[in-house]
């Protein structure tokens, strides 16, 4: 052998071993100086958290009738890593989705390859059996099974009990929404929002060791999920359900209360929106068909409207006049179908006039010259004093959207607002409803409440009380004032020339009065014009009258007359309520 | 009596040193394979470590076999299997069964094996027992020869099947293989000013021939965060599952990033990485002193060759072992592009393995009969 190629092979010994210390220092790098590190990432390769979303709350009405349930629904997902395996166009043709679609959101964003990406929800069990069929054709695809929300009613009493969506971005960074994983839906409005930490109860935590595929090999710990706490809510889905189908397309609202409680027994606000559709999430084009609908279904009538109560307002006047003394039950006055002051003319709705009225007759039959003259003699600082005492001109609290106060004007309101002096024919509109008054429907059913109930204030709440509820207030009015005004409101319902006629029931003794708001000053038959001017029409009432168990106020934007449009859908939602009643209460015995 | 008399001298001589590493690090290998291939869901059994044994005991078997004759009985065959051998690779590119985008895949019967890996034992043979025919060192021209007579034809062949992994090692054998023969100094500056001013061109042609996913291969091995989620997957992977492995390692049949199938190729390409996840520094600093010790008595063994036939033969051979290990383990380690090849002995792989022990074999046919000439 020749010494240089000994010397060669001798030089590539040092060559390999010179390699070798290389690979060494490297091993050395990864192993020790990098070792934690990779450590960590390894364990995460290895280990999963899914949360899993508690089953909620069942909300139910008072009387235990569930409202909304819990329905499982199957959702499709894909690994992208198996994208090139799927014949994706095929995919889409069975789901009913677009391909392009598919590929979007599979692309989008640094996507691990193995994080399932979710392709569509609620899938139906033709999709499922059309995929199952063909299990082999689609590697990678995932059918997993999820809860969602169904609302058993639709769109009866959505304002009141809301529904669900997912966090939305600026929920995402809330500290409160920590705990909520990422798809899951919580309350966005109404009750589901209101009471979702109660109804949401506490996400559950599997740690599981997975595979590269996110196949899972070994569950590690488990906190199963808590169920959210079931909710009652104080109103009573019958009465619910009769209010609202009385509607008939109307627009309105409204607001039921329990005299002795502050219990909401129904709230309605027409139109509404069925919260099924936000079930699995609502699209764009559906939220913005909802927002821009002219019909505003998202605005809460019952809390967010305010209008001229119309006659409904007689109510207070009357309070105020037998309170303060200045007419008795004997006070007559004679009516001829309207009254001049200077040069304006006040007229009474009835043009031929009611001719010699009393306090009694002039609530029956709705005079308006009867309570120009009780405004008179009130002047309108009191009129408003007795308006606010009774809960009207501010908020009654109610915590279910950003409610509107209405408006009770008074002198200094007008010298303060319009730099202005109060003029007497205002006082005369005032005391008849009329002008610058407002209030919401609440604020009508609470004044029929505290009528009902001879002087108690109460905050309207919407979860059913288990315990006996305090009054927030006592307006310091005689009880006689009371029984008068009742006795007149029976008489509205009940007796011959009564404007609430159509409310008169065969269940129980009704009383309540009509009212009508105007929208243009025209007095003209309000069926003869177009229906955006015709006047808003007021019904408040409450039943039995010896002892109420019930006050609501019924409010149809553009309805014509209280009488006619108002009346009869409190006559429906009373008897609901008063049936029910007596059914759970035989029930019970 | 002859033959009793040569069986007791090859048994006296026989170097167990060699066949112990080989046997050593198939078993390694299979525990390896075993570890990195164990079922963590249960209808998921599969059995490549009991192939692998099969393979084994074939292998052994085929060393023996090689021993038992001198190996200077290959020299007289060496052109005729060559050529064979250039058929067969043929063969496979027209007919060969598509396995992960190439060809390399040949079935007969039940049997199915890979060609590239026989050719390279009958590639190192054929250029032994030419290179015997030039006396003293060579030069330009008679390297050119060589180059497009033995070299040129399966290098192509194996491009268009493809397998990079292969051809690239044929090249560094045939270098390896004339750089011990002996080249002119002119020649070895000439070749180094080639190499280096070729680079670029050399580099720009192939890179135009190379599949998409050679191309990301480099690509990921250039910048390996550029893409996570794809090819760059690999290689981040596979450091993740040497580094975790720390000092000490996690413990035989402890590794996850196998088994869990976050490293793919486990049990073939990247089986160091199994390893060394499993076995931690102290584990993987051993495992490469016993590939050292294979190459360094390659090395010898090619030193104390009787002939000249015997030295290119064992410096051949070992320049493969060593081409094969340094690839692998770089390529695991994030310092090699990826190039598919596997590490020798432990990579699962039937006809791999049968090829290195019929390579071992002649290694150790060598050594044995070293002193052959003094009898």
């Amino acid at each position: 052998m020749s010494n240089n190629s000994r010397d060669r092979i001798l030089l590539a010994s040092y060559v390999i071993i010179g390699l070798f210390a290389l690979f060494a220092i490297r091993l050395w790098q990864l192993q020790v100086l990098q070792g934690k590190e990779y450590g960590k990432i390894s364990m995460g390769n290895m280990l999963r958290i899914i949360k899993s979303p508690a089953p909620r709350g069942i909300i139910y009405d008072r009387n235990s009738a569930p409202l909304v349930k819990n329905s499982p629904y199957f959702y499709a997902s894909l690994m992208p890593d198996n994208l090139k395996q799927v014949n994706i166009q095929y995919l889409a043709d069975i789901l009913g989705i677009n391909a392009g679609d598919i590929y979007a959101r599979i692309n989008k964003k640094g996507l691990s390859p193995f994080e399932p990406v979710k392709l569509k929800e609620g899938l139906t069990f033709k999709e499922i059996a059309a995929i199952e069929a063909r299990r082999s054709d689609f590697p990678g695809l995932i059918i997993d099974i999820d809860m969602s929300r169904e609302y058993l009613y639709g769109d009866i009493g959505a304002h009141i009990i809301g529904y669900l969506g997912k966090l939305n971005p600026s929920q995402s960074k809330n500290p409160e929404f920590k705990d909520v994983p990422p798809e899951a839906f919580i309350g966005q409005w109404g009750a589901e929002l209101l009471f979702d930490r109660t109804l949401r109860g506490i996400p559950g935590e599997r740690i599981i060791e997975i595979d590269a595929l996110g196949r899972e090999i070994k569950l590690l710990q488990e906190n199963p999920p808590v169920k959210g706490e079931d909710l009652k809510l104080s109103i009573d889905i019958n009465l619910q359900k009769a209010a609202e189908e009385a509607f008939a397309g109307r627009a309105g609202a409204v607001v039921a209360l329990k005299p002795d409680t502050g219990e909401i027994l129904g709230l309605v606000s027409r139109p509404s929106f069925d919260p099924n559709l936000f079930a699995r999430g609502v699209n764009y084009s559906q939220w913005t068909a909802l927002i821009q609908d002219k019909k505003v279904p998202m605005l809460n009538r019952a809390l967010q409207s305010q209008y001229p109560p119309g006659s409904t307002f007689k109510i207070v006047t009357a309070i105020a006049a037998l309170n303060e003394g200045v007419i008795t039950p004997d006070t007559k006055v004679t009516c001829t179908g309207g009254i001049t002051y200077g040069k304006w003319q006040f007229g009474c709705w009835k043009k031929g006039g009611h001719g010699t009225v009393s306090l009694h007759k002039a609530i029956v039959e709705s005079c308006d010259v009867y309570f120009y003259e009780a405004g008179k003699r009130l002047g309108i600082d009191k009129i408003a004093e007795y308006a606010r005492k009774l809960g009207l001109g501010s908020e009654t609290g109610l915590q279910l959207v950003k409610e509107r106060s209405g408006l009770i004007p008074d002198t200094k309101w007008k010298h303060e607002k319009r730099n202005q002096q109060w003029y007497l024919g205002e006082t005369f509109n005032a005391a008849i409803g009329q002008g610058y008054v407002s209030v919401t429907p609440m604020q009508m059913a609470q004044l029929m409440s505290v009528v009902a109930n001879g002087g108690l204030i109460y905050r309207p709440v919407m979860v059913k009380a288990e315990t006996p509820l305090q009054p927030v207030a006592s307006v310091n009015i005689k009880p006689q004032v009371f029984d008068l005004v009742r006795d007149g409101l029976y008489g509205v319902v009940n007796e011959g020339g009564g404007t609430g006629g159509a409310a008169k029931s065969s269940v129980a003794p009704v009383g309540g009065k009509t009212g009508t708001a105007q929208v243009v000053s025209i007095r003209k038959s309000s069926h003869q014009l177009p229906e955006k001017f015709r006047d808003h029409a007021w019904f408040v009432a409450f039943a039995p009258v010896e002892k109420p168990a019930i006050a609501l106020c019924v409010f149809v934007e553009h309805g014509g007359h209280g009488g006619g449009a108002a009346a009869p859908i409190a006559k429906l939602a009373i008897e609901a309520y008063l049936k029910n009643k007596q059914n759970s209460s035989s029930v019970a015995q | 009596m002859l033959n009793i008399k040569i069986n007791r001298r090859l048994i006296k001589n026989f170097d167990w040193g060699t066949f112990f590493i080989v046997v050593l690090l198939s078993i390694i290998g299979i525990m390896t394979i075993y570890s990195a291939t164990r079922p963590l869901l249960p209808h998921e059994q599969p059995n490549y470590h009991i192939k692998q044994i099969y393979w084994l005991l074939l292998g052994i078997t085929a060393l023996f076999f090689i021993v038992s004759f001198d190996y200077i009985w290959m020299s007289r065959f060496a052109y005729p299997a060559y050529a064979a051998g250039v058929v067969l690779l043929l063969v496979v590119l027209l007919a060969g069964k598509t396995g992960m985008g190439a060809q390399r895949w040949l079935t007969i019967g039940p049997l199915s094996f890979q060609p590239s890996e026989i050719f390279r034992l009958m590639f190192i043979i054929v250029i032994a027992r030419h290179f015997l025919e030039l006396s003293g060192t060579m030069g330009l021209a008679s390297i050119i020869k060589i180059f497009l007579a033995f070299t040129f034809i399966p290098l192509i062949i194996l491009l268009k099947q493809p397998d990079l992994g292969t051809a690239i090692i044929l090249l560094i054998m045939f270098l390896s293989l004339s750089i011990v023969k002996g080249l002119q100094k002119k020649v070895v500056v000439l070749l180094i000013v080639i190499g280096v001013i070729s680079i670029p061109f050399i580099g720009n042609i192939m890179w135009e021939g190379l599949k998409d996913y050679q191309k990301n291969r480099i690509v990921a091995f250039m910048e390996p965060e550029a893409d996570p989620a794809g090819i760059g997957y690999h290689i981040n992977q596979s450091k993740v599952a040497i580094g975790s492995g720390g000092i000490l390692g996690k413990g035989y049949m402890k590794g996850t990033q196998g088994p869990f199938r976050f490293l793919p190729e486990k049990q073939t390409d990247f089986i160091f990485a199994v390893f060394a996840e499993e076995w931690g520094l102290v584990g993987s600093i051993s495992l490469l002193l016993i590939y050292l010790a294979l190459i360094l008595r390659g090395l010898d063994t090619a030193l104390k060759a009787k002939d000249e036939f015997g030295r290119l033969l064992a410096a051949g051979i070992t320049a493969m072992f060593s081409t094969y290990f340094f690839i692998n383990v770089g390529m695991t380690l994030g310092i090699m592009p990826v190039v598919g090849i596997p590490l020798p002995f432990m990579s699962y792989g039937g006809t791999a393995l049968l090829s290195n022990f019929i390579a071992a074999g002649i290694l150790i046919n060598i050594r044995t009969r070293r002193f052959e000439l003094f009898y």
